[in-house]
């Protein structure tokens, strides 16, 4: 029975705008095991870096956690006092960034960044350090790693930086690694070798996964279950065989059919009409309703709850609901 | 026959010969170049009438490079660009305003294409006040609403700023832009690289309804292949500054020749739930195009390198469909043959 | 002509141009957008603005009075508020109505809200006058320096190249220079009327926008719009205005705001040095050297110069801030 790294109710943050405070991530809930990846998955707005920041506590202001319990490795996230909030971050969970460029400071030695994340969280000497320090370097597969110790981040390439980065994550071993869009800024073939190391690490240490993206493709490289979110609440959650192969709700399966890689040469790509609501601008009722091609009678009254499917797949719709019924 | 007959005898829309577009990297005290960074290096293709090629590669390899060279957006050192029968490389700049109709470009961010203080009107007017088309203001508002229309952006925001529309609006009002002047041939600069799957599809299908419509020509140049398998009736894949492949894009997928092109097909994550890719094929990083590796540029991260790649650069050998810059495809190069026979 | 008459047809020429640009501004949403904005965060101190500028205003449109009556030199509206012959023989308290020094009864005693001055000239509307000063050395100055500023620094960044190295190279010479300094030797040159003084601050601070107009463009020149417009075929010199001048706009307000209060102060050091302009506050306040070393102190012309001249700039600084704020384009909110 593995143990749950991750176990998030009824998240709901908020920012605030024209009409009061509106809810960019309403109501969700995400659980991890220790070994597994969670892929959450949504567009551009549709608040899944919100949830990843809001696990550990680093929504930016004007935002708020307003409601929702979050536990990591037993910790009660949202009731810790900041001191062990701090201890937490980086040991209980760590986070890596999109951007290596601006996530690494630029007047000091990655080697130093490396260093410091594992003396913030335990009692080793300088030398002893940097040694781990190389010892991550070499993990994460940096090549020469004595010697990329000392190098400032601008003397190492995009791909290197996003491994540094890695490292600096894995300095206090962390039960659960967030990656948010780890790879979107990098080449196709660099990118390929960190979702191997990603894979290798999580076999090697049975660290757990939450990785944000908008690419199906690497859902179905790096994912054992797949969470997809739109409009601030998810909307399909599963493992990745169903809701890649079988996919319920009307949002995934037009993510789906968009893709050109998996349409026929030539013909037309499905789209899905109109364009993602901001937030504060959520539609009535179900909010993919104006843009769903079986949208009917209850869907812009009435928002819908989650209907079980097979094997713990869920979808939230009506047309679903209904199939399911009858 | 008749038709491939007919293809045979026109010549290509645009061919590109010998292109050269290197950066000077100045040092010193009279900023004399100390080295050039080779972001285009000898690239030669050719693109029919009414099709699309893809022009394929990561960050630096300089497709970017190319489709600024050919509308001379930078200045290439080198090369021919027959485009229509004429060589843009050898007019005098003043000589170039005319021929601008005729080739179009879309950027890849669509927040920084529209100039943020003008109007949408005004902005896919400016190309025809610039070249007299349309006989007086109201006359071209008109054809703006035309061209509005048919890239489904409704017409009456025409007074509206750039900002007030999403990103795949405003990609829909570059190419309206575009198409203001009446090209023929339009350069896709990673024209949906910034949009989301659901809106890239749009803007895919958009460009491909015109393409019907129009016979337009277009470069497609992008880093997704899978918009490249959709999209193009041919690829070429670039690498350091220099084309390694090209070919018809069916059989570019089905049987790749050169192993830059493996790795890059290898890499992409594979969509089928039933399969995963195997573990990632090339190694290292890519090499600065300031000082590209001697002999093959790929051969410091090919998984198939031997001695030779390592001293000459491979020339361009015929593949079925196109060519290859590899060894592996000489005819005469013995590892070659022993390649195929293992 | 006499002078105040060709005064007064600049003021007609400037109130119109500014109408012009206020008519065109109020056709962009941008701007209008902006400006809503701007009355909604700083109402205040835009209004005191405002009032400071009505009274400069009222301060520069004067006339005679018809021969044979009243007084002979030209008054400005704001004059003519006050009593024709207000003044007294020499110091006076506020509000007092006997002289400083002596006791002798005042021509209006209890009228001077503000006092006198040495020369009997009522305290408050010397410091009202001080307002057209003001906003003179504010105004016209910026309206020297900004396109000066604008033409070299786009210039510049625009082509590269030997020009933009002959730019860089004018602008370190001007930087190396002392400002001071290089400010009294044109002002001793150009001579000490109001005009020349303006003309000697333009000169010498349009350097240090044009090096961020400059930036500016060399940061715009690479955006793809720019590059679009070329694909277009658009001519380069139409690029500029079109496409790089109007997106420099929002520095242009933010600099001369804050422009604004820098020049006034600089004003008030040169009339420390004797090189001001007739009626500015930094002369009434370098009066004070003398007055505060009397006994009993006078200290009213000190305090309502500068009175008067911290508000101005408490205003227009805080305006300032505002304006930044809001031009900055990154703050640009998208609309639906």
């Amino acid at each position: 029975m593995s143990e749950r790294v991750l176990e998030a109710e009824g998240l709901v943050v908020t920012f605030p705008g024209d009409a009061g405070r509106t809810a960019v991530v309403d109501h969700v809930d995400l659980a991890i095991d220790a070994g597994e990846a969670l892929a959450l998955v949504g567009e551009s707005g549709c608040g899944k870096s919100m949830t990843a920041l809001s696990l550990l506590r680093l929504v930016p202001k004007p935002g708020r956690i307003e409601a929702g319990h979050i536990e990591i490795a037993g910790q009660d996230v949202l009731a810790l006092p900041i001191p062990a909030l701090r201890s937490l971050r980086g040991r209980g969970a760590a986070m890596i960034f999109q951007e290596p460029m601006t996530s690494l400071n630029p007047v000091l030695t990655v080697g130093a960044q490396v260093v410091e994340a594992i003396r913030l969280h335990e009692r080793v000497g300088a030398g002893e350090a940097r040694r781990r320090a190389a010892n991550l370097f070499a993990r994460v597969g940096i090549p020469d790693p004595d010697a990329r110790i000392d190098a400032y981040p601008h003397q190492l390439s995009g791909g290197m930086k996003q491994r540094a980065m890695i490292a600096i994550a894995l300095a206090a071993r962390p039960k659960l690694l967030i990656a948010d869009e780890p790879t979107t800024a990098l080449d196709v073939t660099i990118q390929a070798q960190i979702l191997d190391l990603l894979r290798d690490l999580r076999h090697d240490s049975g660290m757990a996964l939450l990785l944000i993206t908008h690419d199906l493709g690497i859902v179905n490289e790096v994912a054992d279950r797949v969470a997809v979110m739109y409009a601030g609440q998810l909307v399909e959650t599963g493992s990745r065989e169903l809701v890649l192969g079988a996919a319920r709700h009307p949002y995934t399966q037009g993510l789906l059919r968009s893709i050109p890689a998996l349409a026929p040469r030539g013909a037309r790509l499905t789209e899905i009409p109109g364009s993602v609501p901001s937030a504060g601008a959520w539609p009535s009722g179900c909010r993919f309703h104006p843009r769903c091609p079986r949208a009917f009678e209850p869907c812009p009254r009435i928002d819908p709850g989650w209907t079980e499917l097979r094997a713990g797949q869920r979808a939230r719709c009506h047309a679903v609901a209904n199939e399911e019924a009858s | 026959m008749s038709a491939a007959a007919t293809r045979a005898d026109v010549a290509p829309i645009l061919q590109v010969e010998g292109l050269r577009t290197w950066f000077p990297v100045r040092a010193g005290v009279l900023q004399r170049p100390a080295a050039w960074v080779r972001a285009v290096d000898d690239v030669s293709f050719e693109i029919e009438s009414g099709r699309t090629l893809a022009l394929v590669g990561e960050s630096g390899c300089g497709k970017t490079t190319v489709g600024r060279s050919l509308l001379r957006l930078v200045e290439p050192q080198a090369g021919r660009v027959v485009f229509e029968g004429q060589d843009l490389l050898a007019l005098p700049r003043a000589a170039l305003r005319p021929l601008r109709r005729r080739l179009q470009i879309v950027f890849q961010d669509p927040m920084a294409s529209l100039d943020p203080r003008m109007r949408v009107r005004d902005l896919v007017a400016e190309g025809m006040q610039v070249h007299g088309i349309g006989a007086d203001e109201t006359e071209r508002t008109e054809r703006v609403a035309q061209l509005l229309a048919r890239v489904q952006i409704d017409a009456r925001h025409m007074a509206r700023y750039a900002h007030e529309f999403s990103g795949g609006q405003r990609q829909r009002i570059c190419i309206a832009r575009a198409l203001a002047v009446e090209p023929r041939l339009l350069v896709c600069d990673e024209a949906t690289s910034a949009l989301d799957v659901s809106i890239q599809s749009q803007v895919l299908n958009l460009l491909r309804d015109l393409q019907q419509e129009l016979g337009l020509t277009y470069l497609f140049i992008t880093h997704d292949l899978g918009v490249v398998r959709y999209l193009a009736d041919r690829v070429a894949v670039m690498y350091l500054g220099q084309i390694v492949e090209q070919g018809e894009t069916e059989e570019l997928f089905r049987a790749p020749q050169h192993p830059y092109t493996q790795a890059l097909l290898a890499a992409v994550p594979s969509l089928d739930p039933a399969r995963r890719s195997a573990a990632a094929v090339v190694r290292g990083d890519v090499p600065s195009p300031a000082a590209p590796p001697p002999g093959c540029r790929f051969h410091t991260r090919c998984p198939r390198v031997f001695d030779r790649c390592r001293v000459e650069p491979p020339a361009a050998f015929a593949t079925p469909t196109g060519e290859s810059r590899c060894f592996l495809s000489d005819p005469t190069e013995p590892r070659a043959r022993q390649e195929r026979a293992s | 002509m006499p002078l105040h008459v060709w005064v007064n047809g600049a003021v007609a020429l400037f109130a119109l141009g500014a109408a012009v640009v206020a008519w065109r501004l109020r056709q962009s949403a941008l701007w209008r957008e902006a400006g809503r904005e701007l009355w909604h965060r700083r109402p205040l101190a835009l209004a005191f603005v405002a009032l400071y500028g009505a009274v400069a205003l009222c301060d520069a449109i004067s006339w005679t009075d018809a021969e044979g009556t009243g007084v002979r030199a030209p008054r400005s509206l704001l004059e003519r508020a006050f009593p024709a012959d207000f003044h007294e023989a020499s110091y006076s308290a506020p509000l007092a109505s006997v002289e400083f020094y002596g006791g002798q009864p005042l021509h209006h005693p209890g009228a001077h809200w503000l006092g006198t001055d040495i020369l009997g000239r009522d305290v408050l509307l010397q410091a009202l006058r001080g307002a057209r000063v003001a906003l003179l050395v504010g105004g016209l100055t910026s309206l020297i320096a900004i396109p000066l500023a604008l033409l070299f620094g786009v210039a510049a960044g625009y082509r590269g190249g030997w020009l933009d190295d002959v730019v860089l190279f004018l602008i370190s010479v001007l930087f190396a220079m002392p400002g001071l300094l290089l400010l009294i030797a044109l002002i001793m040159a150009l001579g000490r009327g109001p005009v020349q003084v303006c003309v000697a601050l333009g000169v010498t601070g349009w350097v240090s926008f044009a090096r961020l107009a400059r930036g500016e463009t060399l940061k715009l020149r690479e955006l793809d719009y720019v590059q679009a417009a070329r694909a277009l075929g658009v001519s380069e010199l139409r690029i500029v205005v079109r496409h790089v001048v109007p997106n420099l706009m929002h520095l242009v307000v933010i600099t001369f705001v804050l422009m604004f209060s820098g020049l006034v102060l600089t004003e008030a050091v040169l009339a420390w040095l004797g090189l001001g302009i007739d009626g500015s506050w930094g002369q009434m306040i370098d009066r004070a050297r003398d007055e505060l070393s009397r006994d009993p102190i006078i200290w009213w012309n000190l305090a309502a110069a500068s009175a008067a001249l911290f508000g101005l700039i408490l205003a227009v600084n805080l305006v300032g801030d505002a304006v930044r704020d809001i031009l900055d384009p990154r703050t640009l909110r998208e609309r639906t």
